[in-house]
């Protein structure tokens, strides 16, 4: 596929005579992952009706206003329980979430850990630039150990989160990784994400030169490129690695596919067991 | 309105009122976290809505996500509500601004205990008035409705979900803790006896339609998300189109019309009873419970030989002054009951200006204030 075919792909689903140009610096990998999602829908031949993007706050969370879907723009950390009130009000609505990891993983911890626990058949995006991009570049849950940024000026002591390690055990029924280098991949991971019924969780790594690298010892953006090329390994072959070998490796890939029935499945069999024949049927 | 048919009589909690009232609106999605004195209708609703067609009931994991499922609920379609009380409202609060913004109609019901905090679970209060009113941040409107027995909770929320629809707005109906967990008669009204109000949908084709467009009444169609009109909703100001836009001109275009879509139908949002207030010196201004032990306070008072008459409120903001107004032609003294510091008697001051003098009756103590103290104060004059 040559990028002009892919880029025809992308215009047909961007809103692009009516929000434009967009927020996002040169060198953020945002707009990646946003050209995934939109080739991924199209591969499915999802209609644009039929998907509702519900994004969070921050620099993904301005995502959603560029894309010719059906788009909620919410608050903070919130954009999963606006989601699963639009899965459950029809379910037959492709819901997607975009959220950063500030978003996901500190002020919507919560609702993460509860879309997982009851398997509500979203599709959770969690867009990691390891920093509060949109405010000016504070610490997030998922900023590494040792890393310079404006609340953390001497450097980070908190640990960090690991996304796929906090879905898998909150129980999403799919959990996987990628990055906006592995773009091919993380096109692959989204679309069995999209497909799949019940929770699922993507998380992007996708860099912020701007608020983090520049400030982390990352040149130019390409260095933070060349750094996802240098440590992403497949999960199959960091499981492999030595326990010594696999500091400073981030495996990425598919960590968990599950088949429980999504809530709003189990919540609509429930249903049709109370309605009589002859009203049975309804969304 | 004349009786064509016996209505089913039932002898419910307040709470369970709410519900049946909901449920007569057209009501279809719950979304909730238990907390008391307000649990009843979460459970209740929990026990009905599935086996009603395309009900959505949903437990989240707090208040929080209560309020944003309500409102994504909201999106796709459905009249949605939820309802907490002190410490849940108080997280509701970012979320309630959002569906103001993006003008979600929706209900919230307060069934309100003694603060501030965790405070007085589960003694009445009616402590929340101001937070209603001003409990999110920045300028909004907002409509707060409030009800003094188990009949009214069925009606007022029966006209909370109404307004609602009718305005594109999210409607907030305080109770008190008195008035949630009283048990008596009352009666459903049978069907064609209400008026139920669903939201304007959009005529016009998906390609002409745009989402916050200025209409006569201020309050543009709203289609259901997968309906086929794809649009941007968000919590930033918007232009007509939903884009987020900063230019002061279309700023103050929204924030304009979301204000005026409530003001301008004040005479059909503010809803209050009249008793005995035609010729009355003293009134009593009075909201929930506390109305009901001043209707008899009022009723003793004229049997005392005293003018006295209550204006009771059954809406609280936007705030009654017309009727205020009304009554201040006669009154010479305003008596403000309230189960707290004094929150209702600041607007009543307000519109009062002097005119008459406004006397208080404050009870925090997790009592109810009864019709023997009102009456003391109608009897001081």
């Amino acid at each position: 596929m040559s990028n002009f075919t892919g880029n025809e792909i992308i215009h047909q689903y961007l809103r692009h005579n009516k929000k434009f140009p967009h927020v996002l610096c040169a060198g953020c990998g945002h707009g990646i992952v946003l050209g995934t999602l939109i080739r991924s829908i199209h591969a499915l031949e999802i209609p644009k009706d039929d998907v509702v993007v519900v994004a969070g706050i921050g620099c993904s969370g301005r995502l959603a206003v560029y894309v010719d879907f059906n788009t909620v723009h919410t608050t903070h950390g919130r954009a999963l329980s606006f989601a699963t009130g639009i899965k459950m009000a029809n379910p037959k609505l492709n819901v997607i979430t975009i959220m950063g990891d500030g978003d996901a993983l500190s002020i919507g911890g919560n609702h993460l850990i509860h879309a997982a626990r009851r398997n509500i058949g979203v599709t959770a995006l969690v867009l990691n630039n390891n920093i509060y991009g949109m405010t000016g570049g504070q610490s997030s849950p998922a900023t590494p150990v040792g890393s310079t940024t404006m609340t953390n000026p001497y450097g980070q002591l908190d640990n960090s989160f690991d996304t796929v390690e906090l879905a898998k055990g909150a129980g999403a029924n799919y959990v996987a990784r990628g990055t906006v280098f592995h773009v091919n991949k993380l096109e692959k991971i989204m679309t069995e994400a999209i497909e799949r019924p019940g929770f699922s969780v993507v998380e992007a790594i996708t860099p912020c030169h701007t608020q983090y690298g520049r400030k982390n010892k990352y040149k130019s953006p390409v260095d933070m490129y060349k750094w996802m090329k240098k440590t992403a390994i497949p999960v199959e072959r960091y499981n492999e690695l030595p326990e010594d070998k696999r500091k400073d490796r981030m495996p990425i890939g598919v960590f968990v596919e599950r088949d429980r029935p999504g809530f709003e499945e189990s919540y609509q069999k429930l249903q049709s067991s109370f309605l009589a024949p002859a009203t049975k049927g309804g969304k | 309105m004349p009786r064509r048919k016996k209505r089913k009589e039932i002898f419910a909690l307040g709470n369970e009122a709410v519900v049946e009232g909901a449920l007569l609106a057209g009501c279809s999605f719950f979304g909730g976290y238990p907390i008391t004195p307000s649990s009843e209708i979460m459970e209740i609703m929990a026990a009905r809505l599935p086996k009603i067609e395309d009900g959505v009931f949903i437990q989240l994991e707090d208040e929080i996500a209560s309020m944003g499922a309500i409102i994504g609920g909201s999106l796709a379609g459905r009249k949605a509500m939820t309802a907490t009380s002190g410490p849940g409202f108080s997280l509701m609060q970012e979320n309630l601004g959002y569906a103001i913004m993006a003008e979600a109609p929706l209900v919230l019901v307060n069934v309100m205990r003694g603060g501030p905090s965790t405070g007085l679970p589960t003694c009445p209060a009616q402590g929340d008035v101001q937070q209603a009113r001003w409990g999110t941040h920045g300028d909004h409107p907002i409509i707060v409705l409030s009800a003094s027995n188990v009949q009214e909770c069925l009606d007022m929320t029966i006209t909370a979900f109404n307004m609602a629809e009718k305005y594109r707005t999210p409607v907030i109906l305080l109770l008190d803790e008195v008035t949630a967990h009283t048990r008596e008669k009352i009666e459903l009204p049978n069907e064609g006896e209400y008026e139920v109000f669903s939201r304007t949908v959009p005529s016009m084709p998906p390609e002409w339609y745009k989402p916050y467009e200025e209409t006569v009444r201020g309050v543009p169609p709203m289609p259901a998300i997968g309906s086929g009109y794809r649009f941007h909703v968000t919590g930033l100001t918007h232009d007509r189109n939903g884009f987020p836009t900063q230019r002061p001109e279309e700023v103050v275009e929204l924030m304009d019309r979301i204000h005026r879509k409530i003001d301008q139908f004040f005479y059909d949002i503010q809803l209050v009873e009249e008793i005995q207030t035609d010729d009355a010196e003293v009134v009593v201004i009075a909201y929930g419970s506390v109305a009901r032990s001043a209707e008899l306070a009022v009723q003793q008072a004229r049997e005392n030989g005293v003018k006295a008459g209550l204006l009771k409120l059954k809406t609280l903001f936007p705030y009654p002054r017309r009727h205020t107004e009304k009554v201040l032609a006669k009154a010479k003294t305003l008596v403000v009951p309230e189960m707290n510091m004094g929150q209702m008697s600041r607007e009543v001051k307000r519109v009062n200006m002097g005119q008459a003098a406004v006397r208080t009756i404050n009870r925090v103590d997790g009592q109810i204030v009864t019709p023997a103290e009102i009456l003391k104060v109608i009897m001081q004059g």
